[in-house]
C-alpha cells in the first residue's frame, strides 16, 4: 500500500546502516530534534483549548499507531480497535485504584494487560485472512463492550470509573499543561520505538507478510507468530492510550467507544497514510482537528440562511459523522496513500524547484 | 420449563432467522459476484425503509404503488453505488474496498439520522394486524407475511441463479471472471446488478421489519447480524447463507429463553451471535458449505 519512496536519482546507499537510516539527512534529524523541543515549550505559550487538543492528537495518534501496525505493516484489519482503547482505560484506572500501584506503572501494566488479550482475540487471527479477520474483530468490539457493561466490579457499571491523576515517586501531576509533558514523552517513546521496530528483522516479518504472505511463508517466515504478534501490539498501544486518556480526563466510560470510534481510528490511518508513521500523527491531526473546525464554521455560520435550510446546528453530530465517512471514501479513492504521501511529493518538489522535470 | 414461552420464542426465531437469511443471502450475492464484503448491508435495508416510510406516510402514496417504486428506486441506488465508488476501487486491495463500504455505511447512517431524526417512526398501518391461532398458539399476522415474503424471495433467488440469463452469467462471474469475460459476458454489468439485487432484495427485507417494528436506525443492525450468519454457512454460498440466518435467529430466540429461564445474565440474546461467530472462526473458519481456498503464487 505504501508507495515507493520518492528519492532523487543519484541517491546511493552502499550500505544496510544506510539503507535503514531513520533520517536521510541531518538536517531531517535535527528539524525532528527541534520540532519535539518546539512542543516541550508549547504550554507556556498555548491556552488550555489548544493544549487539551494537543492532549487528543497525542493520545489518539498512539493508538492509532497500534492499529497501523496491524493494518498498514502487517496487511491485517480491525475494526475492534476502540474496544482495546477502552479496556487500556478501564485496566489502568482499576488497577490505580485498587492496588497500591503508582498510575506511573498502572499504564505499561494495563498496556500489557490489553495485549494479552488481544492476543486471544488474535488466535484466529492467525488462521484468518484479511477478510474473516476483520469479522472477527467486529465480534471482538461487541463481546468486549458487552463485558464491560456486565462487569460493574472492573467498570462502575452505569456510574463511570474514576481514575487517580497521574503520580510518580509522591509528586502527583494536575492540569493540562503538567499532563502534556507525560503525553508528549509517550507519543515520541513510543514512535520512536515503532520507527526502529520496523527496521529490525521482525518488522521485516510483518512487512513481507502484508506484500505477500504466501511468499513470506515460503521464505520461513512463521505467519502464526507473526500475525498474532502484531495483533498483540496494535491492541497494546491501543492499551497505552487509553490508559493515558483514562488518567487525563480522571473518569472512564463507555460512552463514544462504540464501533464509531473504531471506524474513527481506521480514518486516522487511512488519512494519514497506511504503513507510514509520520502519517499516523498527521491523519490524527487532521481526524482530530475536523469536528473542531467544522464546530467552528458552525459557530459563524449560525444564524445565517445556510444554517436555517440545513438546521447545522441541531445536528453537528451527523454532519461529523458524514464528514467522516466521505473523507475515509474519498482518501481511498484518491490518494490511497494519504497526507504522507502527499507530503513527501510536495517535499520533492521543492528539492528540485524550478526544474521539476 | 415454560413451553409455551419456548415455543413462541422458536417461532420469534424462526421468523427473525428467515429475514437474517434473506439479508445475508444478498451480503453474499455481492460477495459471490465481486468480493466486496459489504459493510454497508444493514444501510441498505435503513434506506429501503425509510424511502417506502417516505412515500407512505409522508405523500401518502398507497402501499401497491409505493412498495414497487421503492424497489425500483434501490435498484437504482445499488447501481449507483456500485458505478460511483466500488466501481473505481476494482483491482485496489481488499482491505481497501473493506474501508470503502465501511465508510459508506457511516456516510448512509448519519445522513438518514440527519434527515428522519433518531427517534424511531411507526410504520402505517398496511396489513390489519390479527393474530392467527395455529397449533394453540398466538401468531401475528406480520409474522406470518413476513415469513411468507422471505421464503418467496428466497425461492425468486434460486429461480434467478439456476434459469435466468442473469443469474447464469453472475455465477459464471464468481467462478472465474476472465473466462466470463472471454464468452461475452460483461463483467461491469454483472457486478452493477449484483449491488442492484442485493439493494432491492434488502430493501424488501427493511420493509418486512418496519412493518413489524417501525423504522429507526436500529434495523441497521440486521446487517451486522449478517456476519454471524454468512460465516456460518460459509461466505461464498447462498444456500449457507439462508440456513446460517436461520440458525443464528433460533440461537438468538434460545440464548433469551435459556437467559430468562436460567441465568439471568441480562441481553444475552443480543451477544450469543458473536460468541459463535469467534468459536465458528477458530473451528471451521470457511462455514458450513463455504469452499476452501487454494491458493497458487
Amino acid at each position: 500500500m505504501a508507495g515507493p519512496a520518492l528519492i532523487p536519482a543519484g541517491d546511493f546507499r552502499t550500505s544496510y546502516a544506510a539503507d535503514t537510516t531513520i533520517f536521510p539527512t541531518t538536517t531531517s534529524r535535527n528539524f525532528a530534534i527541534a520540532g519535539a523541543l518546539l512542543l516541550c515549550l508549547a504550554p507556556q505559550f498555548l491556552g488550555g483549548y489548544w493544549l487539551s487538543i494537543l492532549i487528543q492528537i497525542g493520545i489518539f495518534a498512539i493508538a492509532a499507531l497500534g492499529l497501523n501496525i496491524l493494518v498498514g505493516f502487517t496487511g491485517q484489519i480491525s475494526i475492534g480497535h476502540a474496544a482495546f482503547f477502552l479496556l487500556g482505560a478501564f485496566t489502568s484506572a482499576y488497577i490505580s485504584n485498587n492496588a497500591p500501584i503508582p498510575v506511573f506503572f498502572a499504564i505499561p501494566l494495563a498496556g500489557v494487560v490489553t495485549a494479552l488479550v488481544g492476543l486471544i482475540f488474535g488466535i484466529p487471527a492467525a488462521r484468518l485472512k484479511g477478510l474473516y479477520l476483520v469479522i472477527a474483530t467486529l465480534a471482538a468490539q461487541y463481546i468486549l463492550l458487552d463485558f464491560f457493561s456486565r462487569a460493574e466490579w472492573f467498570t462502575g457499571g452505569s456510574v463511570p470509573a474514576s481514575a487517580n491523576p497521574f503520580s510518580i515517586l509522591g509528586f502527583t501531576l494536575r492540569g493540562d499543561k503538567q499532563y502534556f509533558y507525560v503525553v508528549l514523552a509517550y507519543v515520541v517513546a513510543s514512535y520512536v520505538l515503532v520507527t526502529n521496530l520496523m527496521r529490525t528483522r521482525d518488522g521485516r516479518a510483518l512487512v513481507a507478510i502484508r506484500d505477500h504472505y504466501l511468499s513470506a511463508e515460503i521464505m520461513g517466515i512463521n505467519l502464526t507468530k507473526y500475525r498474532t504478534l502484531s495483533f498483540g501490539l496494535a491492541a497494546f498501544f491501543a492499551g497505552i492510550a487509553g490508559a493515558l486518556y483514562a488518567h487525563y480526563q480522571l473518569v472512564v466510560s463507555q460512552e463514544g467507544f462504540g464501533i464509531e470510534r473504531s471506524i474513527l481510528f481506521l480514518a486516522m490511518i487511512i488519512i494519514g497514510g497506511t504503513g507510514s508513521i509520520m502519517g499516523t500523527l498527521m491523519g490524527t491531526a487532521f481526524v482530530v482537528l475536523l469536528p473542531e473546525s467544522m464546530e467552528f464554521l458552525s459557530i459563524h455560520l449560525k444564524g445565517g440562511a445556510i444554517d436555517r435550510a440545513l438546521s447545522l446546528n441541531n445536528n453537528i453530530t451527523f454532519l461529523r459523522e458524514i464528514a467522516i465517512g466521505v473523507i475515509i471514501i474519498a482518501f481511498l479513492m484518491f490518494e490511497p496513500d494519504g497526507l504522507a504521501h502527499r507530503w513527501r511529493q510536495i517535499k520533492a518538489y521543492w528539492k528540485l524547484y524550478p526544474f521539476s522535470h | 420449563m415454560n413451553t409455551a414461552f419456548l415455543i413462541q420464542l422458536l417461532v420469534n426465531g424462526l421468523v427473525v432467522g428467515t429475514l437474517y437469511g434473506v439479508v445475508a443471502m444478498s451480503f453474499v450475492l455481492i460477495y459471490k459476484a465481486s468480493q466486496v464484503v459489504n459493510f454497508a448491508q444493514g444501510e441498505l435495508l435503513l434506506v429501503g425503509a425509510w424511502v417506502c416510510w417516505t412515500l407512505l406516510a409522508k405523500y401518502q402514496v398507497p402501499f401497491w404503488i409505493g412498495m414497487p417504486m421503492t424497489l425500483v428506486f434501490m435498484f437504482v441506488f445499488g447501481i449507483a453505488i456500485q458505478v460511483l465508488i466500488l466501481r473505481p476501487m476494482i483491482g485496489e486491495p481488499i482491505i481497501s474496498v473493506i474501508m470503502v463500504t465501511i465508510g459508506l455505511s457511516t456516510v448512509l447512517q448519519a445522513t438518514l439520522k440527519w434527515m428522519y431524526g433518531v427517534n424511531p417512526q411507526p410504520f402505517p398501518r398496511v396489513f390489519e394486524s390479527q393474530s392467527v391461532s395455529l397449533l394453540g398458539l398466538q401468531i401475528q399476522t406480520v409474522y406470518v407475511m413476513s415469513l411468507v415474503v422471505s421464503v418467496a424471495m428466497m425461492i425468486g433467488m434460486a429461480w434467478f441463479f439456476r434459469a435466468s440469463k442473469y443469474g447464469l452469467a453472475m455465477r459464471a462471474t464468481a467462478f472465474n471472471q476472465q473466462v466470463a469475460q472471454s464468452l461475452g459476458i460483461s463483467v461491469k454489468s454483472v457486478f452493477a446488478m449484483a449491488w442492484a439485487i442485493s439493494a432491492t432484495v434488502s430493501a424488501v427485507a427493511g420493509v418486512v421489519v418496519a412493518v413489524v417494528n417501525g423504522v429507526s436506525s436500529g434495523l441497521a443492525a440486521y446487517g451486522i447480524k449478517v456476519f454471524p450468519a454468512a460465516i456460518l454457512g460459509g461466505l461464498d454460498s447462498v444456500g449457507g447463507a439462508v440456513l446460517g440466518g436461520i440458525i443464528i435467529g433460533l440461537l438468538e430466540n434460545i440464548a433469551q429463553y435459556v437467559d430468562s429461564e436460567y441465568l439471568h445474565w441480562g441481553n444475552l440474546y443480543e451477544i450469543a451471535p458473536f460468541y459463535v461467530l469467534i468459536i465458528v472462526l477458530m473451528i471451521k473458519p470457511y462455514g458450513l458449505f463455504g469452499t476452501h481456498d487454494i491458493e497458487r503464487i
